[in-house]
């Protein structure tokens, strides 16, 4: 597990299969700080993306920290944390 | 109290995707029912759906809607598209307070819940969607069509089978009466799939006739069932006085509204349905005379039919008006129904043409003109008779 990165074209991926791409947003332009709500992404979207990003990873997210996780350094951030402390 | 006018309509049914298309096939006779392609029905007793053909919702709905949406969300979302374009509202012609939805559903999201289901029994929990929370439910085409066009007004929904689809109608004419400006309703239902199939076949009216011109007879002697289809109509519904300063052009008018609920057992007297005709037509304010065409419920099982003839005969008499069931062309709706008859009421009020029940001799011993074939005629006033399992009966009258 210990090779295992999650990265921001990680994201992109899980975001589109999960939740549909926004209309008038360039997902593959720089928007490691942009709000999810910006990028049209209400809170259901996040719960969906981050279901799939624990099933496929094999992590667990707290609930807590991904609600306060609104930007998507924010989720990537979280997600690396808790595949380092499953690596340890 | 102040009219209520239909100012938009729009149509996905199993034989016409959009009203043009589903118009020019109902005048002609021209059925859309055929066997299940949603899935495969071939192990099932019941082998014939209508289904709305060339409906691709990636050529109309954004990627962000598809995983959160169902077969007939997306369905409803593009016939509300139409519908609002048809009355040609434009965002931020009306308040967004002063417009609501009301739509009448029977079952809610079937295939997604099914899907939903499927991933949680073999997979387990962390693989059911999070949009699982409201994809399947009842009110969802109501919520995401209020969400797409900023209608923030009152809002709801109806769950009385296929009486619901007259019953939202009345309700969304009861918000424009108490002062809502523009309500958009109706309904659009699909469960063509094997979850759907198996709670259609549990309540016991499914033909099981897999020839498409047999399948589904209401009134006549080999009436044995129906055949259920997707699809369904959304209406504009506008105050007539506000319709009229909007300069919108105007359908008809949803003047008359009785609904009934059967009793335990019916003791002589008259049957819930008669009842409601009775109602519907005191609220319209006409005799039985005035009624050009009634659209039927027409159930295909011989003892609904029975009560409906009996119904239709005590209110108008043997033979006393044109009756009609377009829907032998599309099978039965659900919630969609109703509102599909309403939409052919008026298309038959503006053309002048009532059009005709498909494959059907109706036995005489009903007593019914049964219209089987397209009747030029003039229509002012034209009844639609709803009925859902379980007792409700449901009856709306239109007026050019």
């Amino acid at each position: 597990m210990s090779d295992k990165a999650f990265h921001l074209n990680d994201l992109r991926r899980i975001l589109r299969a999960g939740a549909g791409t926004p209309e008038g947003v360039d997902l593959d332009s720089d928007i490691l700080d942009t709000e999810f709500e910006v990028l049209g992404y209400e809170s259901l979207a996040l719960l969906e993306t981050c279901g799939r990003i624990e099933r496929e990873y094999g992590i667990s997210l707290d609930d807590d920290l991904v609600v306060d996780a609104t930007t998507p350094r924010a989720v990537i951030d979280l997600v690396n944390e808790q595949l380092s402390v499953g690596s340890v | 109290m102040n009219a209520v006018a239909v100012t938009g309509l729009s149509v996905a049914a199993p034989n016409g995707l959009g009203t043009d298309n589903f118009w020019e096939a109902t005048k002609n006779g021209v059925s859309g029912i055929g066997p299940v392609t949603r899935f495969d029905a071939t192990p099932y007793p019941a082998r014939l759906a209508g289904e709305v053909p060339g409906f691709v919702a990636a050529d109309h709905l954004a990627s962000r809607l598809l995983p959160q949406t169902d077969h007939m969300t997306r369905i409803a979302l593009v016939t509300a598209d139409w519908a609002l374009d048809d009355a040609g509202v434009k965002p931020g012609d009306i308040d967004e307070f002063d417009m609501g939805v009301v739509t009448a559903s029977s079952a809610g999201g079937y295939e997604f819940g099914q899907n939903e289901l499927q991933a949680l029994w073999s997979k387990g929990s962390q693989y059911v969607s999070a949009y699982q929370s409201f994809a399947w439910f009842y009110a969802v085409n109501s919520g995401q069509i209020s969400i797409r066009h900023g209608m923030r007004g009152p809002s709801g929904v109806v769950v009385s089978d296929q009486a619901g689809g007259l019953d939202a109608i009345a309700h969304a004419r009861r918000q424009i009466r108490k002062g809502s400006k523009l309500i958009l309703s109706g309904g659009v239902d699909a469960s063509i799939c094997p979850w759907g199939w198996a709670a259609q076949l549990a309540g016991g009216r499914l033909s099981t006739v897999n020839d498409a011109t047999t399948a589904f007879l209401p009134f006549d002697a080999a009436a044995g069932g129906h055949v259920s289809g997707e699809g369904g109509a959304l209406l504009v519904l506008e105050d007539a006085q506000e319709a009229g300063r909007r300069g919108s052009h105007v359908y008809g008018e949803i003047a008359g509204y009785g609904s009934t609920f059967d009793l335990r057992t019916e003791s002589g007297g008259s049957s819930g349905l008669e009842r409601a005709v009775r109602v519907a037509l005191a609220d319209a304010r006409v005799g039985a005379d005035a009624v050009d065409v009634v659209f039927a419920d027409a159930a295909a099982v011989p003892e609904l039919d029975r009560a409906e003839a009996q119904a239709i005969g005590a209110v108008f008499g043997a033979r006393g008006v044109p009756v009609t069931a377009p829907k032998t062309m599309t099978g039965r709706l659900n919630s969609g129904g109703a509102p599909l008859d309403v939409v052919a009421a008026l298309l038959s009020i503006r053309d002048g043409v009532i059009p005709p029940t498909v494959n059907v001799t109706a036995a005489p011993e009903l007593e019914l003109d049964l219209v089987t074939q397209a009747r030029a005629v003039p229509v002012r006033t034209a009844l639609v008779l709803a009925r859902g399992q379980g007792g409700f009966n449901s009856a709306l009258v239109v007026r050019g």
